[in-house]
């Protein structure tokens, strides 16, 4: 089970790809899907290396993105 | 959220849109950095608790839709004018917390003389300035705060100093001055940087609250439609040359 899962709301996403360049794990990717506005959105790409560091989300420009971070890494991390 | 997802047990939310953020979507462009300033702003509402005495001026440029966006309330100023405005509610209503955001061509172009003097005059308000150093909204204009040598679409060989004159320092300049209390300079180029940029903000909204005074923030933003760039360049662009002319960092705090 990977530590983190992002989840996208395409239609929100404009498919800017800073969360694709941001990511430190390069979970995130352009996938195949357009949305409504015609904006190619991101997906997760490698789900299993994501660690939920929330990254992508804290540099989206358009609030598109949520993260779920494994109970267990958070303990940890505080 | 528009996406419904089956969360396994066991997983905590660590990131969601701010309560203070309505479902509106961003009108901005792709990948431009206004959006991850609205999102600022909105989180330091949710984290002080101040959400529902708070007034917004919103500024006219490619924020003008902000009271869509945001679950309080909000006034649209004449253009230049939010801190005129921002200035008479927040003396008519001490009790409410008053804020403006405001790109450059409004800002540092026609509203110069109402941003020096509320300035001045230490106005208990926090300003938001988004520097994307061109007119937007309008279509990719010369702005004040454009870079010597930069390309828009009134200098199309380049902004010439001795022609169009330097890139005009606002916070530099307000920062000589003795009214205000806190003025910093802040970028959302990278992570770190956001990080950095909303303690600047969270800052620019406690001085508020506790009386000490005009606060501002100005934020490098970016503006990948005019700058002719992808979202990635144009980030790259604030990174290695507009921090070159405007460099980050707090230029004034009264502590």
């Amino acid at each position: 089970m990977p530590k983190g899962i992002v989840v996208v709301d395409k239609e929100r996403c404009k498919g800017c790809g800073l969360c694709v360049e941001a990511c430190p794990f390069k979970v995130l990717d352009f996938s195949s899907e357009y949305n409504s506005s015609g904006y190619q959105v991101t997906y997760m790409a490698h789900p299993e290396k994501c660690t939920g560091c929330a990254v992508c989300a804290n540099v989206c420009p358009d609030v598109a993105l949520e993260v779920y971070r494994e109970e267990r890494s958070v303990k940890g991390a505080t | 959220m528009s996406v419904e997802v089956a969360i396994p047990e066991g997983y905590v939310r660590a990131f969601a849109k701010p309560a203070a953020l309505s479902d509106a979507k961003f009108t901005y462009c792709p990948g431009c950095h206004h959006g991850i300033i609205t999102r600022l702003v909105a989180e330091v509402l949710d984290e002080l608790g101040i959400l529902e005495r708070t007034v917004g001026i919103a500024p006219v440029g490619c924020a003008v839709f902000l009271d869509r966006f945001f679950h309080c309330d909000f006034v649209q100023a004449a253009h230049g004018r939010a801190c005129a405005v921002a200035t008479g509610i927040k003396r008519a209503r001490p009790d409410l917390v008053v804020f403006t955001y405001q790109g450059d061509g409004d800002l540092a172009a026609i509203g110069t003389a109402e941003t020096v003097h509320a300035a001045n005059r230490g106005e208990n308000i926090t300003v938001i300035f988004v520097n994307n150093g061109i007119y937007g909204m309008t279509g990719g204009e010369m702005a004040p705060t454009t870079l010597p040598g930069q390309r828009t679409v009134t200098t199309p060989t380049g902004r010439e100093p001795r022609l169009h004159g330097y890139p005009l320092k606002i916070s530099e300049m307000l920062a000589q001055l003795d009214g205000p209390a806190y003025i910093s300079r802040q970028a959302v180029f990278d992570y770190s940087h956001v990080v950095k940029a909303k303690r600047a903000v969270l800052k620019a909204f406690r001085n508020q609250l506790e009386g000490k005074g005009f606060s501002l923030v100005e934020i490098l933003s970016t503006c990948p439609t005019n700058w002719r760039m992808s979202p990635t360049e144009a980030g790259r662009w604030v990174a290695e040359r507009v921090t070159e002319v405007f460099p980050l960092g707090d230029l004034k705090d009264v502590g």
